[in-house]
């Protein structure tokens, strides 16, 4: 498992577990991160916000919320 | 009765048809519109109702509402836009409302809009509406974007797997309007078969629900389904579980509690079936784009989210909304103003020749039209800048602009949502502190609320151009460049300073979808000028002619008319020690103070107390005096509009004194310091 925020542009994984409050996994999951979930990450840089597609939708996440999605990264480059 | 339910299904809801509405009954056929944010809700909700919209606040919330109504087939139906959210629990203020309006208030018909570009991601906001107990009409929005992206979707093939009306749109182009009202009436008086087939939850929770639907069938408050409520429970519900305890007995309560307990991690459940539910409905009816196929919006995004590439294009796309505002905006604006002038004066010129007293004519033409016409002025300059903003925000370009501004953001304890408001603020305070509702947590709204002055507004740059030229000349330029940057650098500093050490919190989530790109609509376009211009002139209407009004009585009385002896110039020279620690005569400080009441009233001031400004100006003021006064008109306390509109976004009294107390202070001290330091360097 690793955690959204360590993955590179064009890395993808699907959605293993989620840190957090109550709160915050509840917005995620509306949003399409569930558990199996196919997350692709669009941008990365290391610093500041990454972009993610999820279900077809481009959401941006701070690199905290990022940090707390868990995926089992998939081998093949998407 | 053509609505099935299966007893089996703990989730099914059934149909209350209660209000139904026939042929002989005039009674308006009630619709919802739900739909997520930037899905086209507005443009339908426009397209629809036109010019007979409401707009006002949802009961008790600063959430807006919009009613309108329009004729279809003999029916007169009743729209309700609902706020945009991607889902129904009690996460946001605008997901409480969208569903406790289709609860309490229960439609005739639900119409949930959904992106037709990414269908999986906008049908979980239709799962969570099928379980309320009102009949949905599918909208399937931006049919073209989704060809443009490469999706192709078919719409009865959908319909046959939901059970409900299911109907194709390009609301931009007008496109499926007619077949949805169709299907909203067809549905309305049953003679759509309307067969929803539901979402239901994973078999790991399906025993606990049914247990928690028996345990609390009898304690829920009236209109809520109890399948409904104990979902939400077992989602983990806050706004839910806050109804359950208020009605229902202690023992009762205790029981679900535990229920609950043991099955924390069912909210991941309950939204996983719900995307398992999607899939299996959307797998006949949407084909997807070949792999490695790159839409428009994958293209853009390489330039316009590029943390160097992207940072640049948004200086760029800005300096040609603040090129074409100024370049359009300020002749026009000169005209109108010439135009009021000339208007007050004949009028005024008017009333001496029928002899009346000499304070009447006075009172209207400085008073109120010199009051108001001088802020309506600025309506040119808003409707340019905001129509420049909303393009962009409609072709979805906005929220890029929120994503590369996020980092920087970060330093005020701010994320990239907060720039889109204060970005308003160029154009006009009053809409850049309503702006800050798009802000989910109420801290990062309290500190966008109170940074939100410091952003210079229309009226401020206008003084600031005018007043720089007069008084720095050659070296204009640079003075006003240096001025804007000092505000942003005060603001980002100060931003800092609260973060640190007063509105200390945890760091909000950022979370924001980045929406396809489109092709702009010119009515949704006209709606966010017309919804910002109208927040800037009802207060230009209300407050600043109150407040004008009160200026012109103290420079008029009790020397009739002359302001050199007016209770204001009497308060002024009072203030003339605090003048002089920044080298300004007492003039400037009642132009200062009187741009309280807006800021364009500075140079109307300054006008009246000093005549012609031009020439006149510079004698008065040393280098240095002249640059201070510059800086404490832009850093100064915001205009009374922007202060009532601080009161009511922040309900709190406490901290709208203390940001304009705060703005007081900085400003009359970086003054001093300006002053005190110029004169320093030029006399040492």
């Amino acid at each position: 498992m690793i955690s959204l925020e360590r993955l590179h542009a064009g890395d993808s994984g699907s959605v293993a577990v989620m840190e957090g409050g109550h709160r915050l996994v509840s917005r995620l999951a509306a949003l399409g991160f569930t558990p199996g979930a196919l997350v692709t990450v669009v941008r990365n840089h290391g610093h500041g916000p990454i972009i993610v597609s999820v279900r077809g939708a481009q959401i941006a996440l701070g690199r905290g919320e990022a940090g707390r999605i868990m995926v089992h990264q998939k081998k093949e480059r998407v | 009765m053509t609505h099935t339910h299966s007893d089996s299904d703990p989730s099914s809801v059934p149909i209350s048809h209660s209000r139904v509405v026939d042929a002989e009954d005039q009674r308006a056929i009630v619709v919802a519109l739900a739909g997520q944010p930037n899905v086209g809700k507005s443009t339908i909700f426009n397209l629809l109702t036109g010019l007979s919209q409401h707009v006002g606040n949802w009961p008790g919330k600063t959430v807006e509402q919009k009613t309108g109504s329009c004729v279809h087939a003999g029916h007169r139906l009743r729209m309700v836009d609902l706020p945009g959210t991607y889902s129904l629990t009690a996460n946001s203020v605008e997901e409480r409302v969208a569903r406790d309006f289709i609860i309490r208030d229960s439609p005739d018909v639900v119409v949930a809009i959904v992106d037709a570009a990414i269908p999986e991601r906008s049908l979980y906001l239709l799962a969570e509406l099928l379980l309320l107990p009102a009949p949905v009409v599918l909208v399937l929005n931006m049919m073209d974007v989704a060809e443009q992206e490469g999706i192709q979707i078919e719409p009865q093939v959908l319909q046959a797997a939901l059970g409900i009306p299911v109907i194709p749109m390009v609301a931009t182009k007008r496109d499926g309007l007619e077949r949805m009202l169709d299907a909203i009436v067809a549905v309305a008086d049953r003679s759509f078969p309307y067969a929803p087939r539901r979402p239901t939850i994973l078999p790991d929770h399906q025993e606990v629900l049914s247990r928690l639907i028996a345990l609390l069938a009898s304690h829920v408050p009236d209109p809520y389904p109890p399948e409904w409520v104990a979902l939400k429970l077992l989602e983990g519900d806050e706004g839910v579980w806050e109804l359950f305890r208020e009605v229902a007995p202690e023992a009762i309560i205790d029981e679900a509690y535990a229920m609950l307990r043991q099955h924390e991690d069912a909210v991941l459940d309950v939204a996983g079936a719900r995307y398992a539910w999607i899939g299996r409905m959307i797998r006949a009816a949407v084909v997807r784009p070949r792999v490695g196929q790159v839409g428009l919006t994958s293209r853009l995004d390489t330039v316009l989210t590029h943390p160097l590439w992207g940072v640049l294009a948004l200086i760029g796309i800005l300096g040609v909304v603040f090129a074409l505002t100024y370049a359009i905006g300020i002749p026009l604006q000169e005209w109108l103003d010439g135009l009021f002038g000339g208007f007050a004066e004949s009028l005024q010129d008017a009333l001496l020749r029928v002899g009346t007293p000499a304070w009447i004519p006075s009172l209207i033409s400085d008073g109120l039209i010199g009051g108001v016409g001088m802020v309506v002025t600025f309506a040119p300059i808003l409707v340019i800048f905001f129509a420049t903003l909303g393009v962009l925000e409609d072709t979805g370009y906005l929220a890029r602009a929120a994503y590369v501004m996020d980092r920087f953001m970060h330093l005020m304890g701010l994320h990239g949502k907060s720039f889109l408001p204060l970005l308003l603020g160029f154009g006009c305070n009053v809409p850049a502190v309503l702006g800050s509702r798009i802000i989910e947590s109420r801290r990062s709204r309290l500190l966008t609320i109170l940074l939100a002055p410091l952003v210079p507004c229309a009226a401020q740059l206008a003084v600031l151009t005018v007043l720089g030229a007069a008084l720095f000349r050659d070296a204009a330029g640079v003075v006003v460049w240096s001025l804007v940057s000092l505000n942003l650098v005060v603001l980002a500093g100060l931003g800092w300073l609260l973060n640190q050490f007063v509105l200390k919190g945890e760091q909000t989530a950022f979370i924001m979808e980045l929406p396809l790109y489109h092709l702009p609509n010119l009515r949704t376009i006209a709606l966010y000028v017309y919804r910002n211009l109208i927040a800037f002139l009802q207060k230009a209407g209300s407050v600043i002619l109150i407040a004008s009004l009160v200026v012109w009585v103290l420079s008029y009385f009790p020397s009739a008319g002359d302001v050199s002896q007016s209770f204001i110039a009497v308060f002024g020279r009072a203030l003339e020690p605090l003048g002089s620690t920044m080298g300004l005569p007492w003039p400037f400080i009642v132009a200062l103070i009187t741009s309280f009441v807006a800021k364009e009233n500075t140079i109307a001031t300054l006008g009246v107390l000093y005549g012609d400004l031009g020439p006149a100006l510079p004698a008065l003021l040393s280098a240095p005096a002249a640059l201070a006064f510059l800086v404490v008109q832009m850093l100064f306390v915001p205009c009374v509009a922007t202060v009532a509109v601080m009161k009511q976004e922040s309900h709190s009294w406490k901290w709208t004194l203390i940001g304009t107390g705060i703005l007081l202070v900085v400003s009359l001290t970086t003054g001093v310091l300006v002053y005190q330091i110029g004169t320093g360097l030029l006399g040492g």
